[in-house]
């Protein structure tokens, strides 16, 4: 398992969260965890990335523990995610916000950057070389150098995977990407994610209202409700699953479309 | 003389005052850029910058010459130690009330400004110290238009000291790091940016600016007292805001027109030097009330 969650627990005054929750992301597995409004999947998303500080449990990435640590250590270590809202650094070129995507994997300190050292120049160079394949690959490169929020909605949809990428995640969290993308665009979107997974080796782990695509793209479903593990199996496993139709029951159309 | 050549005349005395603002605006900015602080302790930090540059051209004047050989080395190191004074600071006072209100952070930085005044009228009795150099009065007479080779060396000197920053900020990953924590960071922790060091990093470079002209500032007016980090941190707070507070462009700028319209407005008749301040804080006053995100600035949208 590259990723392995044991009865990990959350808290926010009196209110739980998380339910002792156990699940597993292994090797460049395409996996999704879906559930109900506030069935707290973006709140374990905020454990992983160490934004929250469960009150009991552990998380396990690939041989380290992540509870202790600081979100930025967290990327370092190969966990890379994006928002359900768009969060690129307004201001700043598509091209510049790959780059600072890429802050965690470059050694000049800031006395080499104030110096201009030659070390540093040569690193700049491989930093832009390495963003501009990363925005090649979610087929974007032509707009990098605009400001990120002048971009349509779906191309800052890719810039912010692109950036994603540039940490050289071992995993991606991806927070609702098709979120506001039209059918067109989420056929592309399940085609970048199939290629992260098949090109780059990274494991995607998948928030998603959208069932269709979820249904699609997933090998490993994992089910959340109220904040408690209810189901986990393959699509047509976890579509058949009485305790997910009931979970789903009440919901919106789409939701409950399963 | 005639009206061209006063203009003229003023035109270099005015870059030399921007040159002043403007470094020590940048620093403002940057520091308000990263954790949204007005550091009112910052001309405090030129303050303590001009002394420190003092202290060190005393030592080493009498073996390197106290001419600009020996100021370059008196401001070098006087930089690197108000950017070590300004991280100190950061850490000590700052850093613990970032999560608080702003309003706790805002006083912190008075208090901070406090300590530096005070700390330097104990030192010093309060008595306004001789910068004693051996900078000459030579220079070039351009038509009729005297400009000494002092003010050449001091504006040349910020301009580089403004284009390293610039090269800094856009070319280099703690640079972009430094405008993505002014953006977002929350955001630059999940890019593996320690959002931390991108702050005292921050105040390193903005203190050791404000280092470079105290020392400079010291050196070109001949004295230094514990107070002369007042005036001109409100100064620099008003080029900051000319500018668009947080764009390091706007700094510069906002400090050259600045100090421009100060050394033009006092040619205006009925506007003698004594009304300069006024003159500057009059222009605080306009922009804050027709253009409040300044030349550069952005204004922040909320999208629902």
């Amino acid at each position: 398992m590259l990723l392995k969650l044991s009865d990990v627990q959350l808290r926010f005054a009196g209110n739980t969260v998380l339910h002792d929750v156990n699940f597993g992301v292994a090797e460049s597995a395409l996996t999704s965890l879906i559930g109900p409004n506030g069935a707290g999947k973006t709140s374990l998303f905020n454990c992983i990335t160490g934004f929250y500080k469960p009150q009991g449990g552990s998380v396990v990435f690939d041989g380290h523990e992540l509870l202790r640590l600081k979100p930025h250590r967290v990327t370092k270590l190969g966990i890379a995610r994006t928002f359900q809202n768009l969060r690129l650094f307004r201001e700043m070129t598509v091209l510049e916000n790959v780059m600072a995507g890429m802050h965690c994997r470059t050694h000049a300190g800031a006395f080499a950057a104030v110096f201009r050292t030659p070390g540093q120049r040569r690193e700049e160079a491989e930093i832009r070389a390495e963003a501009e394949d990363c925005l090649r690959f979610v087929g974007i490169l032509d707009e990098k150098d605009r400001i990120a929020t002048t971009l349509a909605y779906g191309h800052q949809r890719r810039v912010e995977i692109a950036r994603a990428l540039a940490t050289r995640p071992k995993l991606m969290l991806l927070d609702e990407p098709a979120a506001g993308l039209n059918s067109g665009e989420k056929d592309e979107l399940i085609g970048l994610i199939r290629r992260i997974r098949d090109e780059r080796g990274v494991a995607v782990l998948l928030i998603e209202h959208d069932m269709g695509l979820v249904m699609k793209v997933s090998e490993r479903i994992t089910v959340l409700d109220h904040g408690r593990l209810i189901a986990e199996g393959t699509a047509d496993e976890v579509r058949r699953d009485p305790k997910v139709i009931e979970a789903y029951l009440g919901q919106e159309e789409g939701e409950a479309a399963l | 003389m005639s009206l061209t050549d006063i203009l003229m005349q003023q035109l270099v005395n005015g870059l030399v005052l921007g040159s002043f603002y403007a470094l020590v605006a940048l620093g403002y900015t940057m520091i308000f850029g990263v954790i949204k602080l007005l550091n009112f302790a910052h001309g405090d930090v030129y303050m303590v910058g001009g002394f420190v540059g003092f202290g060190v051209l005393s030592a080493v004047g009498g073996t390197l010459g106290a001419d600009w050989g020996g100021i370059a080395v008196a401001m070098f190191l006087s930089m690197i130690a108000m950017g070590c004074l300004g991280v100190v600071i950061e850490r000590v006072a700052y850093h613990p009330m970032l999560a608080a209100p702003r309003l706790s952070i805002l006083i912190t930085a008075l208090a901070v400004s406090l300590v530096l005044q005070n700390s330097v009228l104990t030192l010093t009795d309060g008595q306004i110290t001789a910068f004693r150099t051996d900078l000459g009065f030579g220079g070039l007479e351009i038509g009729h238009v005297f400009i000494t080779y002092n003010q050449m060396v001091l504006v040349g000197t910020a301009a580089l000291l403004m284009i390293a920053l610039e090269t800094f900020v856009s070319r280099t990953q703690y640079g972009r790091a430094m405008r993505a924590v002014s953006i977002d960071k929350d955001m630059c922790r999940l890019m593996g940016i320690d959002v931390a060091k991108v702050i005292a990093i921050t105040f390193f470079i903005g203190s050791a600016l404000a280092a470079a002209a105290g020392t400079m500032a010291g050196a070109y007016y001949g004295s230094i007292w514990y107070f002369m980090g007042f005036l001109i941190g409100l100064k620099a707070f008003t080029a900051a805001v000319i500018g668009g507070i947080g764009s390091i462009p706007g700094a510069m700028a906002g400090g050259l027109i600045l100090g421009l319209l100060e050394a033009f407005g006092t040619q205006i008749p009925g506007i003698g030097s004594e009304w300069k301040d006024v003159f500057s804080f009059s222009i605080l006053i306009l922009v804050l009330v027709f253009k409040p995100t300044g030349l550069f600035g952005k204004s922040e949208t909320e999208r629902m």
